[in-house]
């Protein structure tokens, strides 16, 4: 079964590259994902651009509504993905309380429906 | 929440011992009426709800599993305890986890459950079918968790099998109506849990006492299926081997120093089993042990129980000045219960007059017929 961790991280800015926050954030990372991809649980992964960065798209009576900014307005950021691949919840929740997310914002475990996509 | 059955629990034990006494003094009414009226009531409508319950017990299990279960969960419904885990996961949310197991282990009504929550039907339904798609589209597993899980697992575990005895055990009372079935798979979870984790006291505790209280099952109703309370049973139905393994557990699991909630209640339960008489029970130790529990349970029913045993170890008069104490809490004073209870101790101590108020607080909170009868019969008896 697949499992999507969405990361939220603290309210405060990401730490800027090159600076030894961003080093040790990326070490923290990379740690926790090379751990899974050694337990063949990694699908994917990847951090996102700030939500100042996104831009939100509705369809509404065949228009196309966009908005500048993320869907919901939330406290915390969703500031990356990873994908598992996984046996149940309890494995998907084990792995996911390594990530370093986790400590400092929320890791959200959501089941990933499974579905055939188009070549 | 859980805490209800708890307070029901107590709050028959209270009784149970408060009643007793009222019978010592001499009076000559019925004072246990209400206490077997409520628990008729509740044994008939568990019994016009039972025809059909198998059948649905089953269709639960499908339900709950979805239509891979084969593929996916082998073994599952075999696997009670794994079952009673997953309903028990921290991932569902903490008010459905008990009402979960109630109804998908031990297939209870969803009606008996809400009523035990006292929520209205159709909410307890909907909470029921939200957990149980959450189990669905989550992919949660029935299995017992490792090691480094099972601690934080396990407080919610036997919370459950805890009530699941306590719905089997009120039930006793009427020949026809035992209901021993849900104190047997109570005791088959918690020995397994044992078997599982056996250097946990509270794991041991738990299951001495449902050993304890089970023992006392035959005692619990006469020939006329009627609730016989502690003090009048026949002490020599009480199954002695039953009573000597839940000492003896309860021992053991006291000797781990580390009390708790479920090993202080077996030591109640077995400072009862090992008395020959009411009279000749501990009451000093039973007591002490409420007091002990207080600080694991801080709760004002807990501390009415304190008060009754206090009473019948001091004399009515220290009695008192708990349960006026107990009573100052809001939630405890809509009661009906602590009242008579306190009307009965003013009643002892002579104070004629404060025990009539006090009957009258009990009457106004509208407590069950047979109950309010008492309470009418008791102040004209003071009026007279």
């Amino acid at each position: 079964m697949r499992y999507m961790f969405l990361l939220y991280g603290s309210d405060g800015p990401r730490p800027e590259f090159g600076t030894e926050e961003y080093h040790q954030m990326f070490q923290a990372y990379s740690e926790a994902t090379s751990a899974m991809a050694e337990a063949g649980v990694l699908i994917d992964c990847a951090p996102l651009q700030p939500a100042a960065a996104s831009t939100t798209v509705r369809v509404r009576d065949g228009e196309t509504l966009l908005t500048d900014g993320p869907a919901a307005e939330i406290k915390e950021q969703l500031g990356g993905y990873t994908l598992v691949e996984c046996a149940d919840l309890d494995e998907a929740l084990k792995w996911a309380a390594t990530m370093p997310a986790a400590r400092d914002g929320a890791v959200e475990v959501r089941p990933v429906i499974d579905v055939e996509v188009p070549a | 929440m859980g805490d209800l059955e708890v307070a029901e629990d107590a709050v028959q034990d209270a009784c149970a011992t408060a009643l007793a006494r009222w019978r010592d003094d001499g009076i000559p009414a019925n004072p246990r009426a209400w206490l077997i009226g409520v628990a008729r009531h509740k044994a008939l409508d568990r019994l016009r709800r039972e025809s059909g319950r198998r059948e649905k017990e089953a269709a639960a299990m499908r339900d709950l599993s979805g239509r891979e279960a084969a593929e996916e969960w082998p073994g599952m419904p075999d696997d009670e305890l794994g079952l009673i885990f997953l309903c028990c996961h921290p991932a569902l949310d903490p008010s459905v986890r008990v009402p979960l197991t109630l109804r998908s282990v031990c297939g209870l009504t969803t009606a008996q459950i809400a009523a035990a929550f006292l929520v209205p039907e159709p909410t307890m339904a909907q909470r029921l079918v939200r957990a149980k798609r959450k189990i669905r589209q989550a992919g949660m597993s029935f299995r017992v968790p490792g090691p480094e899980e099972l601690g934080t697992r396990l407080a919610a575990v036997l919370r459950v099998v805890y009530l699941v005895f306590t719905e089997g055990h009120r039930a006793t009372c009427g020949s026809e109506l035992v209901r021993g079935e849900l104190c047997e798979s109570a005791i088959r979870l918690a020995r397994a849990l044992a078997r599982l984790l056996p250097d946990e006291p509270e794991v041991t505790g738990l299951l001495a006492l449902l050993l304890l209280t089970d023992a006392r099952r035959r005692a619990r109703v006469d020939a006329r299926g009627d609730l016989v309370l502690l003090e009048d049973q026949d002490r020599s139905l009480w199954d002695r081997s039953m009573i000597e393994e839940g000492e003896a557990l309860v021992e053991r699991a006291l000797r781990a120093g580390r009390p708790g909630p479920y090993q202080l209640h077996a030591a109640i339960a077995a400072c009862h089993s090992g008395a020959v008489s009411a009279a000749a029970t501990d009451w000093r130790e039973i007591a002490a042990l409420y007091g002990e529990l207080i600080r694991h349970e801080p709760t004002p029913v807990v501390e009415a129980n304190r008060a009754v045993a206090v009473a019948m170890a001091e004399g009515p008069a220290a009695g008192l000045v708990i349960l006026d104490a107990v009573g100052a809490h809001p939630q405890l004073a809509r009661w009906p219960q602590l009242h008579i209870a306190r009307a009965e101790l003013l009643r002892r101590l002579g104070r004629h007059a404060d025990a009539v108020d006090a009957y009258r607080t009990a009457l106004a909170l509208e407590p069950p017929p047979a109950e309010r009868a008492f309470v009418a019969r008791r102040i004209g008896e003071l009026n007279a």
